[in-house]
């Protein structure tokens, strides 16, 4: 029996190797002058960010922190942390969100918010940061909060929101205050989700004064930590001003009036410990924790493999001179299980890679840029994004691009007819979307790979990405034309040195404002990434989205 | 009843009813059943679940808790024994075992009883009558009143005549119950009452002799067997001299710093003694040896198996339990006196459940974690525990015995600190790290062993707070402990919740990586650890423990001191509470207990040769959800100045003085009694007593208040 039994083997042999076809090769020439170049200019990027990132993590800065500290209130970040199950990770969002946006600093826009398992339930946090301007909000950090709770819509994630703050910040009342996406429609989003079923829940572990008072209102169920925490749409200053009622903040909103009178709030906490402990509880007693996956969604591997090459790697690719173009496929060698990709339409649209692949275990179609986008390029991707929609496979793009291809025969052979075709592919597509720019975004290129107005569910940037209309070059050669134009109208002669001084001036605010930080502060994206923790990022972010179900997508009509 | 045999043809025994309970029933069960014989267990309402009734063929329920009205119920005992049909029984040590009458009860139903003749039992159970034997028959004898005569005016005029230092002591009973010693005549009256009581309550006698009290003394016994042929040998001797309330806990054969012609002297002695009074079965004849002099002189024979019987089985090599079985069944001994072998050395050590600060006071509790090193031909442990059982308080609190043996005493003594250090016991105190200090002692490693070693040595061997140098080392090691702990607690915590999440979706697995993921930065955690540092009054000390998951899955753990830097710890889960820990470039085992008790989580860390405990901080008390304050806790410092509270939980055996008595301090208020053993609570400073209402009988709690001396 034992010639049987090695058949058998021998076959097993054959069907592995049918499988790992697709393993991509390196990509990546360490020896060359290029890698170490690159390599050099990431690391310098990177240092720059961590010292940023270390700038936002110390909160409102060492006094603040102290004070906090003293009251027996921990940071944000810790809040969370003992929130979360233990040893379980936390995707955190727009770390450097309100980035030199304001005369005075905002770190991290004064709200840390992420996504986190409890009791292996996913949720996303929203957590004042009361060492930040006294947790107020800013016109950012507003959006910093809608946007949380855009991707907690999207995701279907359960809401908990760690409250401590003083309200909207009032000097800037008239940015935060009136408009459609300003203060109000947090409450509004709190409504439509707990409406739809997606759990809303506040720990009152501060102040919650004026509108802020509506986040535990609103919930579904809130926690109050005794002493600290206090409800009141005014506080003792404003009521004595309006009614001439002298009242203290802890009779006024404080934890005995609404856990025992009131019933603004339901969990009567002793102090913070408790009260996330009390927070942690609710979560449990959501009894979602083991809901299933919906048909489309389920073949995802328990077990993978690490890709081949390291993921670290991906800090020496990306070249230092956007004009230079560079394999997409030694990124997506780095980023997928086993560094297996299986190409679809290799050969035809060259300068768009498609194809399939997994990370941690579950299946993604991954859209990568290898150049500028022809219409083969664009059809081949709309083409591979169908594909992707109808089997439930979540999309990654990977954008490099700096537009469509322009000039007369491009137009005649109706690029902006196939390019549409993209777009309206992208933006139909119901399946989870995740965007990474590792290089530039330009133009329509940035539509039609998934950008920020295609609502990606989750979008990221390299530190040497780049987002604007069109390069600052081009956009200075237009604009110049444009005023040489002008002058010549009014009669005037542009000197040659004048002309270069306008040009280097529309340079200039193109390079400020398409560098990434320009991008993060103003939550253009969901923030900058280390290249080496692209693949854990995707992973995470692709994780999170799946906690929805599958839904159908309809397309528009196609322009044929 | 009508019996098939005569008594005088004892019949064959194939199954005997163990009276008693603990380890040494577990001990016997063990010979037992490698012989083939059939064990019957006997158990006590507390000891329904105990091991030694796990381990019996059968077991018999024979009462409530209270000794006397279980393990001391001889009509009970041996009712049990009719009705499973045992045929002989083996009374341990303790309880019955000393009982004359019992034996006697034995006889005359017809069960074989396990141990000497009755009259035997009787010559030597009286301690005046056995030295009057023992005179005669030629054996050296400590100067003394052994009179019947108990008058106490007497009695004082006899210790005079003796000369102080004296030690008092029941003519009945061992282990040291109802002995005092009594260094100047004025202290006689009340220590002479005192021993009568607690002789009174322990063995029912309440006659007491007076002796000479050796204030050098060494105790040295001597193992001797006899057979029903009258053949009696020994089997060498025991050095048992380093006790704490005069009662052992490590002993050792052969004695050490001993000629071979003393060793020979003293053997002869004992089987002269034993012969005295007809004697068979295995017996012990204790000697007391004066260094000063070198003379020894007869103190006692105890009449039974001892409890440290194990070092000589190792050093001969043979099964005294088996010996015992078979001599009763009318067997020759097996050996001849020249045929007795003597080889290497042994120890043992008693692990008890006891609070050694607090002067040795029996403790209570739950086995909360209990592993003790494995068992070889040459490590035993004698234990009638496992993990999760309770140390009551009705019974002796020992939890096992460890024995050793080595080539040498150098080489078993080195093996005896070694298996100490990695003996696990957590959830109540132990005296484990008491031994091992004794065992690594100076003048322990050199064999100068005495009765008063431990209070010669006490300051080698309590906590020094004055000593600087020391307190910082030991607050290093602790620190160290800590942060060893956090990241095994940490690791351990997160690979069970790895191991079971919820809904085990693989979607949600990758959230629970190794390290933990954060955007930009390194998860921490922090652990708060409280931990009793016994060189500080205040108390606890507090250690908070900030552990950072570094990239390569090792822990940086640091503490708020900033002279000590912060430590990376590598940490591989090995069992249930086993780790190999790599900190510093070193690697090393590591044991971790984690339990609850009184709604604390408390942690016990074991690595080389330390141990140490602490308790978690834990967040919550999720059930209290009202706005009342967390209950407060009673813990010395909130008690107001002058409480007294209670050391251990006992029963009040006497209150001396009334509520509202005008005391002076160090004057006796009530006496406690927990184990047999009595604990005279005395007045902490001079003042009125108030709120003391206890009467004798009441139990008390351990840590629940007596009374208070108020100043007014």
């Amino acid at each position: 029996a034992s010639w049987k039994s090695s058949l058998s083997a021998f076959q097993i042999v054959q069907t592995r190797r049918d499988y790992s076809l697709g393993v991509l090769p390196d990509g990546a020439d360490r020896n060359s002058e290029a890698f170490s170049r690159n390599s050099k200019a990431m690391d310098l990027l990177i240092s720059d960010l961590q010292s940023h990132i270390e700038k936002v993590l110390g909160g409102g800065g060492p006094v603040a922190v102290k004070r906090n500290r003293s009251r027996n209130k921990l940071l944000p970040r810790e809040r969370i942390d003992r929130l979360l199950d233990p040893g379980a990770s936390f995707l955190e969002l727009s770390q450097l969100a309100g980035h030199e946006l304001y005369e005075e600093s905002l770190p991290s826009a004064g709200i840390i918010t992420g996504i986190g398992p409890v009791h292996g339930r996913l949720c996303m946090f929203v957590a004042n940061d009361p060492t930040v301007k006294g947790g107020t909000y800013y016109p950012i950090t507003v959006k910093k909060h809608l946007r949380a709770q855009e991707i907690a819509n999207q995701c279907k994630l359960p809401c908990v929101y760690l409250v401590d703050s003083g309200g909207a910040f009032l000097p800037k009342q008239a940015e935060v205050f009136p408009d459609r996406e300003n203060f109000g429609r947090i409450f509004y989003n709190q409504a439509l989700m707990s409406a739809e079923g997606i759990p809303q829940i506040a720990l009152v572990l501060g102040s919650c004064t004026a509108g802020g008072a509506y986040i535990p209102a609103m919930a579904d169920e809130s926690v109050m930590v005794k002493g600290n925490g206090t409800i009141f749409l005014a506080g003792p200053p404003l009521v004595k001003a309006a009614t001439g009622e002298e009242v203290s903040a802890e009779d006024l909103g404080g934890v005995s009036v609404h856990c025992k009178t009131s019933g603004v709030s339901d969990y009567f906490a002793q102090d913070e410990l408790h009260g996330l402990a009390l927070g942690r509880n609710i979560i449990k007693n959501l009894h979602m924790a083991a809901r299933g996956l919906k048909s489309g969604l389920q073949n995802i591997s328990s077990e993978y493999q690490e890709p081949l090459y390291d993921v670290k790697e991906l800090r020496s690719i990306a070249p230092t001179d956007h004009k230079q173009q560079f394999d997409i496929r030694s990124v997506i060698a780095r980023i997928v299980d086993g560094s297996e990709f299986d190409e679809f339409k290799k050969l035809y649209g060259t300068t768009l890679v498609t194809g399939f692949g997994r990370i941690f275990g579950q299946p993604v179609g991954i859209i990568g840029n290898n150049g500028i986008l022809f219409n083969e390029s664009a059809l081949k991707g709309a083409h591979f994004i169908e594909l992707c929609t109808q089997r439930n496979i979540p999309l990654v793009f990977l954008q490099n691009i700096t537009g469509f291809m322009v000039g007369s025969r491009s137009e005649a052979n109706g690029i902006a007819k196939s390019g549409a075709k993209m777009v309206m592919a992208v933006s139909c597509a119901k399946v989870p979307k995740v965007t990474i720019i590792v290089g530039g975004s330009f133009g329509a290129g940035n539509y039609a790979m998934c950008g920020r107005a295609y609502s990606p569910d989750f979008m990221y940037l390299w530190p040497n990405a780049r987002i604007s209309v069109m390069g600052g070059a081009q956009a200075a050669g237009v604009l110049a034309q444009i005023e040489r134009g002008n002058k010549k109208k009014q009669g005037i002669e542009w000197d040659k040195e004048e002309e270069e001084k306008f040009k280097a001036k529309v340079v200039e605010a193109y390079e400020r404002e398409g560098n990434s930080y320009y991008s993060t502060a103003r939550l253009w994206d969901d923030g900058i990434i280390d290249p080496a923790d692209t693949r854990k990022v995707i992973g995470l972010s692709i994780s999170a989205s799946m906690n929805r179900d599958p839904e159908e997508t309809k397309y528009g009509v196609f322009r044929m | 009843t009508v019996r098939a045999f005569s008594a005088s043809e004892p019949q064959r025994i194939e199954k005997i009813l163990i009276a008693n309970r603990g380890e040494i029933a577990c001990r016997i069960m063990r010979t037992a059943k490698r012989l083939g014989i059939q064990t019957v267990a006997v158990y006590s309402d507390a000891d329904r679940h105990s091991l030694h009734v796990k381990s019996a063929d059968e077991a018999v329920h024979i009462g409530p808790p209270p000794a006397r009205l279980s393990y001391l119920k001889a009509s009970s005992i041996i009712d049990a024994a009719i009705r499973t049909g045992a045929q002989a029984i083996h009374p341990g040590y303790g309880f019955l075992s000393e009982s004359a009458e019992f034996a006697q009860l034995c006889e005359d139903k017809g069960l074989t009883f396990i141990g000497p003749p009755a009259s035997a039992i009787r010559d030597m159970g009286d301690k005046s009558a056995s030295k009057r034997i023992m005179g005669a028959a030629g054996v050296p004898l400590v100067p003394g009143y052994h009179g019947k005569d108990q008058d106490i005016d007497l009695m004082k005029l006899e210790a005079d005549k003796i000369g102080y230092p004296i030690l008092i002591k029941p003519t009945h009973g061992g282990g040291g119950k109802g002995m005092r010693i009594v260094q100047s005549p004025d202290e006689f009256v009340e220590s002479f009452l005192g021993a009568q009581r607690e002789a009174a309550a322990s063995f029912g006698v309440s006659t007491i002799l007076l002796e000479k009290y050796i204030t050098q003394p060494r105790h040295i016994e001597v193992q001797i067997f006899g057979d029903k042929h009258g053949k009696v040998l020994h089997l060498y001797e025991r050095d048992c001299s380093v006790q704490r309330r005069h009662q052992k806990i490590i002993e050792e054969a052969p004695a050490p710093n001993v000629s071979n012609d003393f060793r020979t002297h003293l053997g002869q002695a004992a089987v002269s003694a034993a012969k005295a009074v007809g004697y068979h079965n295995a017996g012990t004849v204790e000697f007391i040896v004066d260094t000063v002099s070198g003379q020894f002189y007869f103190m006692e024979m105890n009449t039974r198996l001892q409890v440290e019987h194990p070092v000589t089985e190792m050093i001969v090599g043979q099964d005294l339990v088996e010996w015992q079985i078979r001599v009763a069944s009318g067997e020759h001994l097996p050996i001849s006196q020249s045929q007795v072998p003597l080889s290497g050395h042994a120890f043992e050590a008693r692990i008890y459940a006891e609070n050694v600060p607090k002067g040795f006071l029996p403790a209570t509790g739950v086995l909360h974690h209990y592993h003790h090193v494995p068992v070889s031909p040459q490590v035993r442990v004698e234990t009638g525990v496992e993990q999760g059982d309770t140390v009551s308080m009705h019974y002796d609190p020992m939890i096992a015995k460890l024995v050793v043996w080595g080539e040498n005493r150098a080489a078993a003594l080195v093996k005896l600190k070694d298996c100490l250090s990695k003996f696990q016991v957590a959830g109540l105190p132990t005296n484990i790290n008491f031994l091992l200090k004794l065992a690594n002692h100076r003048a322990f490693q050199n064999g100068d062993v005495e009765t008063h070693f431990i209070e010669h040595f006490k300051d080698d061997l309590f906590v020094d707070t004055s000593n600087s140098l020391l307190v910082d080392k030991v607050l290093g090691a602790a620190r160290f402990s800590a942060t060893l702990a956090a990241a095994c607690l940490i690791e351990k915590e997160n690979s069970l919740f790895r191991e079971n999440l919820p809904g085990g979706d693989s979607i949600i697995s990758i959230w629970y990586s190794s390290p933990p993921f954060r955007v930009h930065h390194c998860a921490r955690h922090t652990v708060e650890l409280e931990w009793d540092n016994e060189y500080d009054s205040s108390g606890s000390k507090s250690l908070k423990l900030s552990t950072t998951y570094k990239p390569d899955g090792s822990y940086l753990v640091e503490t708020e001191e900033e002279s000590f830097p912060g430590l990376e710890v590598k940490v591989t889960c090995i069992g249930n509470h086993d780790f190999r820990v790599e900190a510093d470039g070193v690697n090393m085992d590591v044991s971790l207990a984690v339990y609850s008790k009184d709604q604390t989580k408390h942690i016990d860390i074991w690595y080389g040769s330390h141990h140490h405990h602490f308790r978690q901080k834990t967040d919550l008390e999720l059930s209290d959800e009202d706005e009342t304050e967390h209950k407060p806790r009673f813990d010395k410092s909130s008690y107001p100045q002058g409480t007294v509270a209670a050391p251990m939980a006992g029963l009040v055996v006497k209150v001396v003085v009334k509520d509202g008595t005008k005391v002076e301090e160090g004057q006796p208020i009530l006496v406690l009694e927990a184990m047999k053993m009595e604990h005279v609570v005395k007045a902490p400073s001079a003042g009125y007593v108030r709120g003391l209402h206890l009467a004798a009988g009441q139990q008390v709690s351990d840590g629940g208040i007596l009374f208070s001396i108020k100043e007014e």
